[in-house]
This record gives structure tokens, sequence and C-alpha cells, in this order.
């Protein structure tokens, strides 16, 4: 077999020619690194006219609050959104993958992307990794069979359900939903009871916090509410900031101009003869 | 001890009023014992787009190779130069193809984007993209500065005054973490130049 002289990019799938190497680095008592998740709530349900979804905004990488505003309501399809929780790079690359296979297969077809595509696509994924790509999600559209609601998780297992939760704060906005969800809410007593939800998981769960992100999708229209609810807000903002009267020491300083952008204007005056 | 912590590092990157600033620190070592005080962390992928990279330094330096290698195609192909956001999607689909074995880098871009617009992000060993509006950092001394910035930043900084706070987030950090630290690489971009500066610091 032949291999080209240089590296070429590759046309896409994981790459394993770092696993051994880290391998032994760990046996040798070097720990491997923690990913950045998403220790989250999200939560959906479904209204008498479509799906609403909902999510916190905090990022964790361990103890740390990595992100106070995160996006964790990612796009599948103009009709279909997606909650994500677990490891963060999973959930965003996963979504992102199934988002531009759905886009091709609406290319193909010239209909709209019907939420079960997404489900089996997701779940297909999820069920190839056998667990190793940890995302969890929760699924919600309207097509043109009505409102659905999924719940996929990391092994590749699906529900079909009317109320969802997932991530660290699935109990406590899941205590909310068994309360208070019942059938043909109206539009806002559903985002009430959705924002109410994800506020339960904000306030009793520490992976979970900052502000509250909500998606309302109904026939024909969707509804993206970044940061619908901001119940944390800074308090402690000092009004005349900091001011360093001593300057810093500084040994060398090196400036280098930048070239100005040349603009070429078309059809600009003739040059003279 | 985590693996990040082998080489020790300090990254932070600031957002001002139409200049962004991205500093470093100068160490190099094996666990505790420093092997270089004059280390490049920050690497320029073009005129207004910086790269910062922590972790493990032989690591840091391939992924530093094969991101300038897919960025000098990407110039040849397309006439231009990439624009921050395009790079940060480069930088995450490098690291998320090592999923189950990754880079142990901690990357941090800043850049000029169109209308000199500030750009700054992060992501984890695995490129799990953190977009943010004021402040990222990483690296050994991640913690203190986190509290350093979250304390001194403010928004809207004209480039001197985006200097002294980075400097004095950065050098207060440092000081509380024994990986890192022996003066500071400061850039200060603005849409007309670049300034880097060599910081003082403590030296133990």
């Amino acid at each position: 077999m032949s291999r080209s002289a240089v590296d070429v990019p590759p046309k896409g799938g994981f790459s394993f020619d770092l696993c051994r190497r880290n391998d032994m680095l760990a046996k040798k008592g070097l720990q491997p690194p923690s990913f950045l998740k998403t220790g989250t709530t999200i939560v959906g349900l479904i209204f008498q006219d479509g799906v609403i979804l909902g999510a916190d905004t905090r990022a964790t990488e361990g103890p740390i609050v990595a992100d106070k505003n995160c996006e964790k309501i990612h796009y599948m399809a103009p009709n279909i959104y997606c909650c994500g929780a677990g490891t963060a790079a999973d959930t965003e690359a996963v979504t992102d993958m199934v988002s531009s296979q759905l886009q091709l297969h609406r290319y193909h077809t010239g209909r709209e992307s019907r939420v079960v595509t997404a489900l089996t696509l997701l779940k297909k994924h999820l069920f190839n990794y056998q667990g190793h790509v940890s995302a969890a999600l929760v699924l919600g559209g309207v097509d043109i069979t009505g409102p659905h609601l999924h719940t996929i998780y990391p092994h590749g297992s699906t529900d079909t359900l009317p109320f969802a939760t997932m991530g660290s704060g699935s109990l406590a906005a899941m205590a909310m939903f068994e309360s208070k969800y019942k059938e043909g809410l109206t539009r806002e007593e559903g985002v009430n009871l959705v924002v109410e939800a994800i506020c339960s998981g904000i306030f009793n769960d520490l992976g979970s916090g900052s502000n509250v992100d909500v998606c309302v999708i109904t026939k024909g229209h969707k509804e993206y509410l970044r940061n619908h609810l901001l119940p944390n807000p800074r308090t402690f903002v000092n009004p005349k900031g900091f001011s360093f009267p001593k300057k810093t020491e500084v040994l060398l300083t090196k400036i280098t101009p930048l070239k100005e952008k040349v603009e070429v204007i078309e059809g600009g005056d003739a040059m003279e003869e | 001890m985590s693996i990040f912590e082998y080489n020790g590092s300090a990254l932070v990157a600031m957002v001002g009023k139409n200049c962004f600033a991205i500093a470093s620190d100068r160490r190099l070592g094996v666990q505790l014992q420093t092997i270089a005080t004059d280390f490049q962390r920050i690497y320029k992928i073009h005129d207004r787009l910086f790269l910062g990279l922590s972790g493990l330094a032989t690591d840091a330096q391939t992924l530093y190779q094969r991101l300038v290698f897919r960025h000098k195609l990407y110039q040849l192909r397309e006439e231009r130069d990439m624009k921050p956001e395009t790079f940060a999607s480069l930088v995450s689909a490098v690291l998320y193809e090592k999923r189950f074995g990754p880079y142990f880098c901690q990357p941090v871009i800043a850049g000029l984007g169109e209308e000199d617009k500030p750009f700054i992000c992060t992501m984890d060993s695995i490129g799990a993209k953190e977009l943010a509006k004021d402040f990222v950092v990483a690296g050994t001394a991640s913690e203190s500065l986190y509290g350093a910035c979250e304390a001194m930043f403010k928004p809207d900084m004209e480039a001197e005054e985006l200097f002294e706070t980075i400097s004095q987030a950065l050098l207060s950090s440092v000081d509380r973490d024994c990986l890192s630290g022996w003066g500071g690489h400061v850039y200060v971009i603005t849409p007309t130049e670049v300034k880097e500066r060599i910081l003082k610091g403590r030296m133990d």
C-alpha cells in the first residue's frame, strides 16, 4: 500500500492513533484530563399545539463553572430542535452531524424533515459507539404527523413521552412536571411550567445554573427564546471598576503595524491617456 | 497528577473596544523542575488571529503544526485568511477527531473578525467550544485566572487599559500557581497594530 508523501486531511471518522500513548501515560500514573460537561437540566413537553423545550445555561469542568451562559438547545432542522446533556463536545458534535445529514436529506427529497428521521439518525450513531459518545438528548419538533417529543440515552435507547427531563437536574425538573403537567396545556401555561422545571433544576441541582433558555415549536413556526429568564444576575459589580495606578513592569515591547486592507473599487476613474 | 500539570501553563484572552489581548506565562517545566523561562505558548496564525495552547507542550507543538498546515491549505485554496470563527471550528474538528485518544491541549483562540469585531473562544481537549463575550482562560492557573478576571474585567476597555488589566490579572494569578509564571507574554491587537510585550514577573 502506498502512502502519500504529505499527511492529507482525513475525510472523517475518529482517529485512534494517540490511544496507545495515552494509555501508556495513564498507566504511569498521569491522570487523563476531565472534559467539559454540561451537568445539566434539560426538559421538554407537548402542549396543545406543539412542543416546548427548555434548558439551563451552565457548563462545568469538574467543580468549576466553565461557562455561565452556554447554549444547550441545538438546531437540528427548521422544525426540530434538540437539548443536549453530557459531555459538551459530544452533544455539540452529534447534533451538528445529524443536522447536516437532515439538511442533505431535505435537499434530496424536497420535504420537511420528520422528527423520527432525526431520532433514528441520532440513536444509530449513539448505539454504534456503545455509550462511549456520552450524549443524553431531548429531541422535540413538529412535522407533518404532528408534535413529537423523544429522549435519547447515551447507549442509544429512546423513549417517546408527553413530557421529559434529562441531565443531572432531571429529578428536580421531573418533580415539577409530575405534579403539574396535564394534557392540553396552553402556550403560556406550557412555557411557565417549563420555566418552573428548569428553575427547580437551577436552584436544587449544583450542576445546573444561570439562565433559562426556551424554545417553542408549533406547526410551521418556532420561537427560540434565548435567556428567557435571568434569575441569577450579577450583584457584585464594582461601579468604579479596577484601575491600576502603578504601571506593569515591561521588559520589551515590539510593535508591528498592520497593513491596511486595500479595497478595490470597480468602475473607478479611467487612467489618463 | 493530571497530564495537564506536567508542563504547567497559564493562558488568558480578553476583549476590549475594537481590540483584544491574549497573554500567557513563559515557563516550561517538567513537573516541578523548570526547563525554560522564555517559552512561546502563543502562536500567530495570521496578522489578526492568535492561538494559545496550554497543556502538554509536546502535543501543543504537534497540534500547532497541524493547524498551520490546514490554515495554509485554506489560504492556497481560498486566497484569503481564515475568519476567527472558521478557525475555531477547524480547531474544534481537529480535536474532536481524536475524541477517544485526545491531544492533551486546551486551546485559546483570539482574533479580529469582520469589521474589526473581536472574537475569543476556548475549548476543552476534545473540542467543546466555549464562546465568551468578555474573557477566557486556560492552563494550570485557570482557577485563579477565573477569579482575577471576574473581578478586574470591565467591558469596552481601550487598548492601553486592556493591557494593564490583562497583565495584572495574569501576574497575580501565576503567583498563586507554582507550575506557571516566570514573567508574561502579552499581545494587544488593535485594527492598526499588534503590540507585543514581555512582562517582568517573580522568578521563584
